[in-house]
C-alpha cells in the first residue's frame, strides 16, 4: 500500500497536478509517525511512510498549508475517519476543497504502540498487518501480536470505515459500522453515581498539565485565537490554577466542538497524561444522538450541526434533572 | 450532604429582557415575595447566556444558576430560546456527567404575564439549592467567602 | 478610568420604605470609580433628572448608575437626560431596586444589602460600557410586492395611494390570482370578477404601480430600507409594449390542444393565449412548451396575423435589477393535489372534481358557460356529494395538520347556489365540523341548511366507487344517526386542503424570512406583529402566512401596506445600537453564527490583513449589518472564539455583573 501511495504521489507531483503532498513520515522514533508535508519526489522516496502506526489525522494540516498559500494545489491522503474531519473543515470554510486532491486510503484500524510496548515488545522499528495479527519489526527480529491486543482503543470502537470524500481511492472503501460500541464507556460512567463520576473525573482531569496538545491537534479547534489564550476574553488562563480551572477548560473545550466533533479521537491519542478526553466529546455526541436524532459531524459539508439548529419539540433541559441516578 | 441551617445560597438568575425579566418585574408589582439571595442579570434573550457565564457564576461563589426565557414559540427573536434549550440541555448533561449536582442548574420558561410563576419558581429553586448545600464541586477555592 | 455617578431613588416610600437608601448611596459611593453617590426622592421627576444632568457637568461623569425602578420603566428617561447633558445615552445603567428588591422583600437589612449588590453589579457593568451611536440608513421609497393576487393587488393599491411607487411581480401572464377563477364570493354572493377586475384595472392605470407580469424574483440582497432585487422577466415572445390585446393571434393559432390552466384543464386553449378576457396586462403570451414555431421553426401564423408586429420569437428572459425599501410577500396558496386519495377516486372518474373545478363549472366564463354539467357526459347532475376536509386536519402522513379555513364556507356557497339554480338537485355535504366564525358566516351556513334544504351529514366518506352505470357510489358514515350510508351520486366535489405556493420556500431563503413546517411564512409576533416577517423590511400579505378568506386577506393586505407606508415615510432608519459585532482579527469565518441568525444579518467578506511580518493575507470574516441585526445574541454564544460580541451586553459586561453578584 505504501509503495502504491508513494508512486501515485510522485506522479501527481511531477505532472503538476499538485504542488504539495500531505502524508506521514517517521518522527523521533520509527513507530512515531507524524504528519508531514512533501514538495519533492526525493523527499517522498526517502521519507514517506504509511503503515499501521499512521494514526495521526492529517486533515487539519491541509488547513494549515492552505493558510500559507490558499491556491497551491495539495494532495492529501485521508483515512476514513480523517475524511469526516476534512468534510467538517470544508463545511466551515477552513479548507478550499477545489484546491485539494484527496486520495482516500482504506483503513482497517491502527495499532497503538503503547499496547505493543505493554506486551513486552521492545526496540520497535516497524509494523505490518497480517490478517488478525500485527507483525512488529524490532531490532531483535520480528514479533507477532494479536490484532485485537494491539489495536488502538478508538479503532476497536471504529464508527466508520467509509471514505466520505475522495478523488480516488487506494485500498478498499468500507462501510459505516453499526453498533460500534463506542458509547459503552460513556454509558458505564452514566450508570455510576454522581459521587463516583465526580471522583472519576477529578482523578482524570487533575492530571491535566495544560500542555494544550488536545486542543492543538483537534481538527475542530480552528479559532484564530483560543478564548483561553486571549486576555480580552476574561477567561484566559495559561495553566489551571485549581480544580475549577481544570474543569472549566475541559468543559468549554468539549462544548466548543460539540456538534462539530467527528469523534476522531486525536485528543486522547496525543494526551501525554492519558486522560480519556474523547469520553467528554462522546458524551455530547451520545446526548445529541439520543435527544435530537443521530448526527455524524463531517458526514457531508452542507448540514447545520445540532447546536445551530433545533426543532420545535426538542427535549426540555429538565430531562437532565429527571434522570434516574443521582 | 449535611444541611447547614445557617446556609443562605447565592443564586444567579439570567432573565431574558422580553419575557422573564418582565415576569420578574410583575412579581414585584404584585408584591410576591421570594428570597433576597436571588439576583437577576438582564440579558436580551436566553440565547445570550454563554456556558462561560454559568461556569463563571459557580466559580465566583454562586450555589445555583437559573436561566429564564420566553416560552418556546414566544421568543421575541423567534428562535433564540430554541437554541438556548439545546445548549443548556447539553451543558447541564455534561455537568451532571462530571458528577456536579444536576439540581444546581435549571431552565424555566416564564412569560411576562407569569409574575406568580416567577416568584414560585424562585422560592422553589432557593429551597432546592438550600437543601443541596454550598457549591463545592465547581467552586474556585480562591473565591470562597 | 471611568468617573461614575450613582443616583439612588426613594420612589417616595416605594423603595425607601424597605431599602435604606442613604446606606445604599453611601456604600456605593465607596466603590471604585464612583465620584458621586446621592439619593433623591423621585429620580424620574424633572428635578431628579436635573440632578443627573448637573452631576454629569460638575463631576465630568463618564458613566451613570441609577438605582430605581425597572429599566423597562425609565431606562429611556435617564438615557435622554444623560444625552441632554452631553453624555452618551448608552453610558447609563439601571439597578432595579424596586420591582426586584424593595417590592418583594420585607426585611430592611436584607433588602438594603441586596440593593447594594445590585448597585455594584450595575457599576461593574457600566465600567465596561462604551459609548454607542445609533447608526442610520437611508430608505429607498419604493416597495416590491411579490404576487399579484387579491392580496398583492390590495397592498399595492394602498401603498400607491399613499404616494409611493410599487412594483408587482407576478409569475403568471396576468395579475388577479386565484380570485379570478372564482364565481361568487361568500357570504354576500357577489361575483368575484365584478369586484376584482376593477382593482386589476386600477393597478394597471395607477402611475405609481408597475406590473412585472410573467416574471419571477431571481435574487434578493440588501436589508430593510435598501433591498436590491433581480427580477426575471420570462420570455413571452410577445412585445408587451406593442401588443394591443386584440386576440387575433389566439384565434388563428393552429395549436388548439393546450390544456387551459385557467379552467384547470377542463378545456383547451391555443399555444398563444390571453388567460382570460379581463387579463391585466391584456397581452398575449406564447407557451413555449406547445408553440410549433418555437419547437420546430415551422409555423409563424401568429406573427403573420399580428398587425402590431408584436410577436418576437427571438425574445429571451430579461433580468431587471431594482432597488426597494420594503418587500411584501403575497405568494398565496394552491389547492393540494388530491390524486393520492385513492378512496375518493379522483383521477379514476371525471365526475370526481375539486371545489375549484366546481367554481369553473358554475362560472359563466368557464368551460360550460356556467351550466352545471357533469364533466364525463355533459349531463345535468341530480345528486351531488360534497366532501369536506380532504387533506385538511389530517395526520402528517395523510395531508395537512391544519384547518384550511375557507372550505366550510365555499362549500355552503356551492351547495346553496346549486339548490337555487337547480332545485331538482339533491345536495349532500359530509363534514367533520362546520366552522363559520366570520361576520354573517353562520347565518349564511344556516340558510344553506334551513332555507335551501342542503343535507349536512356529520361523518366522513370512506369510499367513492365509480359504477358501471356512470354514477358514483359514496359509502359514508353518519356519526349522529350512527348508521352507514350509501348514496349514488352523479358528481362528487372534494374540498381540497390549501397549501402555500411552491415558490414560497425558495423565496423565503432569498429573503432570509422564516417559515413554519408547513411552508407558511411566520410572522414577527403571532399576536402583536401579524403582518411583519421577523426579518426587518419584509411584510406578509394574504394566504402565504396562513389560510385566509378574501375579507381577511384584504384586511391583512391593507395592514401590510400600512406598515410599508410607515417605513417608506421615513427618510432614514435609526438602528438599535445594541447589536452584534465581529472582531475581524478573531473571526475565523466558520459560518456558525450566520447559521443561527434569524435575521440574515451576518454576511462574510474576504478581508485583507497585514500580518506581523508585514505580509498580506486574505481571510474570510463575518460582518454584521447593524441595520438588520436585532441584538438577540444567538451568534455570540455560537462563536467559540468570542469574536462575535454584543454591544450593551458584552461577554465582559455580563461576567462583570456575575462577579459583582457572587462576590
Amino acid at each position: 500500500m505504501q509503495e502504491v501511495m508513494k508512486k501515485r504521489a510522485i506522479e501527481l507531483l511531477s505532472d503538476g497536478t499538485v504542488a504539495k503532498v500531505i502524508g506521514w513520515m517517521p518522527g523521533e522514533f520509527s513507530y512515531d509517525m507524524t504528519p508531514a508535508v512533501f514538495t519533492t519526489a526525493e523527499e517522498i522516496e526517502s521519507n514517506f511512510v504509511y503503515n499501521d502506526f499512521c494514526g495521526a489525522n492529517v486533515s487539519k494540516y491541509v488547513m494549515r498549508e492552505q493558510k500559507k498559500a490558499s491556491d497551491a494545489k495539495i494532495l492529501v491522503f485521508l483515512k476514513p475517519c480523517d475524511t469526516y474531519s476534512f468534510n467538517q473543515l470544508t463545511a466551515e470554510h477552513k479548507i478550499v476543497r477545489e484546491n485539494v486532491y484527496v486520495i482516500g486510503v482504506g483503513c482497517d484500524g491502527m495499532a497503538d504502540v503503547e499496547k505493543i510496548k505493554a506486551a513486552g515488545i521492545e526496540g520497535i522499528t516497524g509494523i505490518e498487518s497480517d490478517g488478525d495479527k500485527f507483525i512488529v519489526k524490532t531490532v531483535y527480529g520480528d514479533e507477532t501480536i494479536a490484532r485485537a491486543d494491539a489495536l488502538a482503543e478508538r479503532c476497536a470502537a471504529c464508527k466508520s470505515k467509509k471514505l466520505t470524500v475522495y478523488d480516488e481511492i487506494i485500498g478498499e472503501d468500507g462501510e459505516v459500522v453499526e453498533n460500534s460500541g463506542r458509547f459503552d464507556l460513556v454509558a458505564k460512567l452514566e450508570a455510576m453515581s454522581a459521587d463516583e463520576r465526580f471522583e472519576f473525573w477529578r482523578n482524570e482531569l487533575s492530571r491535566c498539565i495544560r500542555c494544550n496538545a488536545c486542543r492543538n491537534v483537534c481538527p475542530a479547534c480552528t479559532c484564530e485565537q483560543c478564548v483561553f489564550d486571549n486576555p480580552k476574553s476574561g477567561i484566559d488562563q495559561k495553566a489551571a490554577a485549581d480544580s475549577f480551572e481544570e474543569n472549566m477548560f475541559h468543559i468549554i473545550r468539549a462544548f466548543h466542538v460539540a456538534g462539530r466533533c467527528t469523534d476522531c479521537g486525536e485528543c486522547s491519542r496525543v494526551c501525554p497524561q492519558h486522560i480519556p478526553l474523547h469520553l467528554l466529546n462522546r458524551k455530547f455526541i451520545k446526548d445529541i444522538n439520543e435527544l435530537y436524532g443521530d448526527y455524524q459531524a463531517g458526514d457531508d459539508t452542507e448540514s447545520k450541526h445540532p447546536l445551530t439548529s433545533f426543532t420545535y419539540d426538542d427535549a426540555e433541559p429538565s430531562v437532565i434533572h429527571e434522570r434516574g441516578n443521582e | 450532604m449535611q444541611v447547614n441551617e445557617q446556609f443562605t445560597p447565592t443564586i444567579v438568575a439570567f432573565c431574558c429582557n422580553w419575557c422573564s425579566y418582565a415576569g420578574a418585574d410583575l412579581s414585584g408589582t404584585n408584591r410576591l415575595q421570594y428570597p433576597a439571595n436571588v439576583k437577576i442579570i438582564r440579558v436580551p434573550c436566553s440565547c445570550r447566556v454563554n456556558p462561560m457565564f454559568i461556569l463563571r457564576a459557580f466559580q465566583r461563589g454562586a450555589d445555583g444558576v437559573i436561566i429564564c426565557g420566553c416560552h418556546p414559540g414566544d421568543c421575541h427573536y423567534t428562535t433564540g430560546n430554541y437554541y438556548a434549550r439545546r445548549r443548556t440541555t447539553l451543558l447541564f448533561s455534561m455537568l451532571d456527567y462530571l458528577g456536579i449536582e444536576r439540581n444546581r442548574t435549571r431552565v424555566e420558561w416564564v412569560s411576562a404575564a407569569e409574575g406568580a410563576k416567577f416568584a414560585a419558581t424562585m422560592n422553589d429553586f432557593v429551597a432546592q439549592i438550600t437543601e443541596l448545600g454550598p457549591n463545592r464541586r465547581l467552586e474556585d477555592l480562591r473565591c470562597r467567602k | 478610568m471611568q468617573r461614575i455617578g450613582v443616583f439612588v431613588c426613594h420612589c417616595g416610600t416605594n423603595i425607601a420604605g424597605t431599602v435604606d437608601v442613604k446606606a445604599v448611596a453611601e456604600a456605593l459611593g465607596r466603590e471604585p470609580s464612583v465620584v458621586t453617590s446621592v439619593d433623591y426622592q423621585y429620580m424620574c421627576s424633572e428635578s431628579g433628572q436635573n440632578l443627573i444632568k448637573d452631576a454629569i457637568r460638575d463631576y465630568k461623569l463618564t458613566g451613570v448608575v441609577v438605582c430605581s425602578c425597572s429599566p423597562r420603566m425609565h431606562e429611556n428617561t435617564f438615557r435622554k437626560a444623560a444625552a441632554a447633558a452631553g453624555l452618551n445615552p448608552y453610558m447609563v445603567e439601571i439597578a432595579n431596586i424596586r420591582e426586584q428588591c424593595s417590592w418583594i422583600h420585607k426585611d430592611v437589612a436584607e433588602a438594603t444589602e441586596k440593593a447594594i449588590i445590585l448597585g455594584r453589579a450595575a457599576i461593574a457593568k457600566v465600567q465596561l460600557n462604551a459609548p454607542l451611536v445609533a447608526g442610520e440608513s437611508p430608505v429607498i421609497k419604493r416597495a416590491l410586492v411579490i404576487g399579484g393576487g387579491i392580496a398583492g393587488i390590495q397592498t399595492a393599491l394602498d401603498i400607491a395611494d399613499a404616494g409611493f411607487e410599487v412594483d408587482i411581480v407576478e409569475k403568471q401572464p396576468t395579475i388577479g390570482g386565484k380570485m379570478t377563477q372564482l364565481d361568487k364570493t361568500f357570504p354576500t354572493l357577489d361575483c368575484a370578477a365584478c369586484i376584482l377586475t376593477p382593482k386589476m384595472v386600477e393597478c394597471a392605470q395607477n402611475e405609481l404601480i408597475n406590473i412585472y407580469s410573467y416574471s419571477e424574483v431571481d435574487a434578493v440582497s440588501g436589508f430593510v430600507g435598501n433591498f436590491s432585487v433581480k427580477i426575471r422577466k420570462k420570455a413571452r415572445y410577445v412585445d408587451e409594449t406593442k401588443c394591443t390585446g386584440c386576440g387575433l393571434c389566439t384565434e388563428k393559432c393552429p395549436q388548439k390542444k393546450v390544456p387551459n390552466e385557467f379552467n384547470l384543464g377542463m378545456d383547451n386553449r391555443r399555444a398563444v393565449y390571453i388567460p382570460f378576457a379581463q387579463a391585466v396586462p391584456k397581452v398575449a403570451t406564447i407557451d413555449a412548451d406547445y408553440c410549433t414555431m418555437l419547437k420546430t421553426g415551422k409555423c409563424g401564423v401568429c406573427s403573420k396575423v399580428c398587425t402590431a408586429g408584436a410577436i418576437n420569437y427571438k425574445q429571451t428572459d430579461e433580468i431587471v435589477e431594482r432597488q426597494y425599501g420594503a418587500i411584501v410577500v403575497a405568494t398565496g396558496f394552491n389547492p393540494i393535489k388530491v390524486d393520492k386519495y385513492d378512496e375518493y377516486a379522483y383521477g379514476q372518474s371525471k365526475d370526481v372534481i375539486t371545489s375549484l373545478e366546481f367554481e369553473r363549472l358554475t362560472n359563466a366564463a368557464g368551460p360550460t358557460s356556467g351550466k352545471l354539467l357533469r364533466p364525463s357526459d355533459g349531463k345535468h347532475p341530480h345528486k351531488i356529494v360534497f366532501i369536506q376536509c380532504v387533506g385538511s386536519r389530517c395526520t402528517p402522513e395523510k395531508g395537512k395538520s391544519y384547518c384550511s379555513k375557507i372550505c366550510c364556507m365555499y362549500t355552503a356557497k356551492h351547495a346553496m347556489l346549486t339548490r337555487e339554480k337547480y332545485p331538482d338537485t339533491e345536495v349532500y355535504v359530509f363534514y367533520i365540523d362546520v366552522r363559520t366564525p366570520g361576520k354573517n358566516f353562520d347565518e349564511f351556513y344556516r340558510r344553506a341548511t334551513e332555507e335551501y334544504g342542503v343535507h349536512y351529514i356529520k361523518g366522513m366518506v370512506g369510499k367513492v366507487s365509480p359504477k358501471a352505470d356512470g354514477t358514483l357510489e359514496v359509502q359514508a358514515s353518519d356519526l349522529i344517526m350512527n348508521e352507514q350510508l350509501r348514496i349514488d351520486a352523479d358528481l362528487v366535489v372534494l374540498a381540497a386542503a390549501i397549501e402555500p405556493d411552491k415558490s414560497a420556500r425558495p423565496l423565503a431563503t432569498m429573503l432570509t424570512a422564516s417559515m413554519d413546517t408547513n411552508d407558511f411564512f411566520t410572522e414577527a409576533h403571532p399576536k402583536l406583529r401579524p403582518v411583519e416577517s421577523p426579518t426587518a423590511g419584509i411584510f406578509l400579505s394574504g394566504a402565504c402566512q396562513g389560510p385566509k378568506d378574501i375579507p381577511e386577506t384584504v384586511s391583512q393586505a391593507g395592514a401590510a401596506a400600512a406598515k410599508v407606508i410607515g417605513l417608506l415615510a421615513k427618510n432614514k432608519l435609526t438602528c438599535n445600537p445594541c447589536v452584534a459585532h465581529s472582531d475581524e482579527l478573531l473571526c475565523n469565518g466558520c459560518s456558525q453564527c450566520a447559521n443561527v441568525c434569524p435575521y440574515g444579518a451576518i454576511t462574510y467578506i474576504e478581508k485583507e490583513f497585514v500580518m506581523p511580518d508585514r505580509s498580506k493575507k486574505i481571510r474570510r470574516v463575518a460582518s454584521v449589518n447593524p441595520a438588520v441585526c436585532q441584538g438577540c445574541g444567538a451568534c455570540t454564544v455560537t462563536c467559540p472564539s468570542g469574536a462575535m460580541d454584543l454591544h450593551g451586553f458584552s461577554n465582559r459586561q455580563i461576567m462583570a455583573e456575575v462577579d459583582a453578584i457572587c462576590k
